[in-house]
């Protein structure tokens, strides 16, 4: 199987907290926050991976994962990181951020998709920068594709993907027919989430996604990357979708500590009179 | 002038509450355009809901009602919500669940366009709408414009208050169901696991009681007997979940459910940020933890520093206690 992983570097969501927004809120300033893939986008890589290999010998691929992004010079470090843990080649599709949002990523990988002809396109559900969640289904529509969003389960079966997904109150199962646009959710990259049909039914992942050993990392230098410029996928760059500004989230105030249980439900009663 | 089409979700037989805030929303907008809105509502059984949604002041509400629509596929929803939004409407809106977020992507890209999503306030300024959303796990709000002459969006539950039923009339049009999208014959329904639950639904229960990793393998004999004597949700932190102490569909945060009950109980939840986005919003917050400097209680309206399965065992027979009083 031939997938495309289109993954994002995102300024690091453990400090998100850290972001600061300047009097005014004209921009975010993200100045000293470090740069981290997008972690729904790890989990693409690692399920890509785990779709392109018999689990139990890792290292013989059998299949290609090709990875792409889309960014500034810098943001080769994060294909390099994915080309580490096992992807076979990147593209860089050059361009500022700010030049960027989901609708024109969409309409850049339906062109990508048509050159490369990969049997999925394999995406994080959502980015947790901009938290859209949208462009694996923009991206079905526009190449129309069947789709099966935030996947919790991939079953690879004869031309088809078996995909458990997470949905309100349960677990909605699609059979989608190669090509097709899968969408990631947390829970797929749980030990028996994923399994190509070269893997054993019985065999059991690592929890989580796979890290790089310092050879591969080295290795990887030499994986195959190419950078193309924005234009040479879409000839209208425009936006639809502008920012105006920015602003902190409402300041919510400590609140106060009780000492026990009963002083705890005397209040829920008596003073915040919610139960 | 914007005219708006709230995209209704119901779920056996019953207008699911989520709508009731697109609704909100699409009244607001409405009122601040001088435009107006109307309601389409699409599936196997959406006949049954037509007459409540014919309540809320809309100017028409659109059924489609058919047997290919029985089990949802985006690809065979998405074709009908597009059609209907030609019938000249400016902005198409759904609640910005796991329903509204899968299906409304396709249906921007069908009508080109543009999309924005989780939705917490809108403003018409010079004619033009602006939409406040949250970003960066909530850390930050972007306020945005879309560019295109349709917008779709998707709204947050519990930004927006429930619109209540006016007790109109709208009139009611059936339309017929518009042709799959291309794909739609390579993607087959196959089944839907819910999780049966006596309780009510995350997202719209207005008591939370969410635990996190410190509860391991006590979880739901700890967290039950809270929840069933205040006929709560039970919901969970990321951490709860990866260790697989609580399923993930209970996963309360910025990558699993946002809530915004009356009152939330954190329960052995320290308060890393990626939870924080998910539950800000509720109206009174509950910490216990034993951890006292644990960050929960810097959001927490009411702290209790102690061992929790000591504690929420004793908050049970007291809430018993007061309510049979």
């Amino acid at each position: 199987m031939k997938i495309l992983v289109p993954v994002k570097r995102v300024s690091d969501p453990d400090n998100a907290n850290k972001i600061k927004i300047p009097a005014g809120g004209a921009k975010i300033d993200t100045t000293g926050l470090e740069w981290k893939p997008n972690p729904f986008d790890e989990y693409a890589v690692e399920a890509a991976l785990r779709l392109t290999e018999n689990g139990a010998t890792p290292k013989a691929r059998g299949g290609e994962a090709i990875v792409v992004t889309f960014g500034p010079a810098d943001t080769v470090t994060t294909l390099r990181s994915a080309l580490a843990t096992g992807a076979d080649r990147a593209i860089r599709v050059d361009s500022a951020d700010e030049n960027l949002d989901g609708t024109l990523i969409a309409k850049s990988l339906k062109t990508l998709v048509e050159k490369e002809k990969p049997d999925l396109v394999l995406m994080g559900k959502q980015a947790v920068d901009g938290d859209s969640n949208q462009v694996g289904q923009m991206l079905a529509e526009l190449l129309g594709w069947p789709m099966a969003t935030f996947a919790a389960t991939i079953k690879e079966e004869d031309g088809s993907l078996l995909v458990g997904r997470e949905v309100d109150g349960g677990v909605l199962t699609l059979r989608v027919k190669l090509p097709a646009v899968v969408t990631v959710d947390l829970r797929i990259v749980a030990p028996t989430s994923v399994y190509s049909k070269q893997t054993a039914p019985t065999f059991k992942y690592n929890d989580g996604v796979r890290f790089a050993a310092l050879p591969a990392i080295m290795s990887a230098k030499k994986k195959p990357l190419v950078e193309m410029k924005l234009t040479d996928l879409v000839p209208d760059t425009g936006l639809s979708i502008k920012y105006l500004s920015f602003e902190p989230p409402p300041a919510r105030k400590a609140g106060v500590k009780v000492k026990s249980v009963s002083e705890l439900v005397d209040k829920l009663v008596n003073e915040a009179k919610v139960l | 002038m914007a005219n708006v089409l709230v995209v209704a979700e119901f779920s056996e037989g019953k207008l699911k509450k989520t709508t009731h805030s697109a609704i909100t929303f699409a009244e607001t907008v409405a009122k601040g355009t001088n435009g107006s809105f109307s309601i389409l509502v699409l599936g196997g059984g959406a006949k049954a809901v037509s007459a409540e949604l014919a309540g809320f002041g809309a100017a028409k509400v659109f059924v489609a009602d058919d047997a290919s629509l029985a089990n949802y596929v985006a690809e065979r929803y998405a074709p009908t919500v597009v059609a209907t939004a030609k019938k000249g409407f400016d902005v198409v809106v759904t609640a910005a669940g796991a329903y509204g977020k899968d299906l409304m992507p396709r249906v921007a890209a069908a009508l080109g366009a543009g999309y924005a999503t989780d939705i917490s306030f809108v403003k018409a300024e010079g004619g033009k709408l602006q939409y406040k959303r949250p970003m960066f796990a909530g850390n930050a709000y972007g306020w945005c414009e879309v560019t295109t002459p349709v917008q779709v969006v998707t709204v947050r539950q519990s930004e927006f208050a429930a619109a209540a039923p006016k007790g109109g009339n709208s009139p009611v049009e059936a339309v017929p169901v518009a042709p799959a999208s291309a794909g739609a014959d390579r993607v087959t329904f196959v089944s839907l696991d819910q999780v049966k639950n006596e309780r009510p639904e995350l997202t719209e229960a207005s008591v939370v009681v969410s635990g996190g990793r410190a509860l391991k393998e006590r979880f739901k004999e700890v967290l039950d007997p809270l929840a069933d004597t205040l006929s709560a949700a039970v919901g969970a932190s990321r951490a709860a979940c990866d260790a697989g102490y609580a399923p993930s569909d209970l996963q309360v945060g910025q990558t699993g459910k946002v809530v915004a009950p009356k009152l939330y109980f954190a329960i052995g939840i320290s308060g890393a940020i990626q939870h924080l986005a998910g539950m800000k919003g509720s109206k009174v917050i509950v910490a216990i933890n034993k951890d006292g400097e644990a960050p929960i209680f810097q959001v927490a309206d009411y702290g209790l520093v102690a061992d929790l399965f000591q504690a929420v065992p004793e908050l049970v027979s007291e809430i018993k206690k007061q309510k049979s009083a």
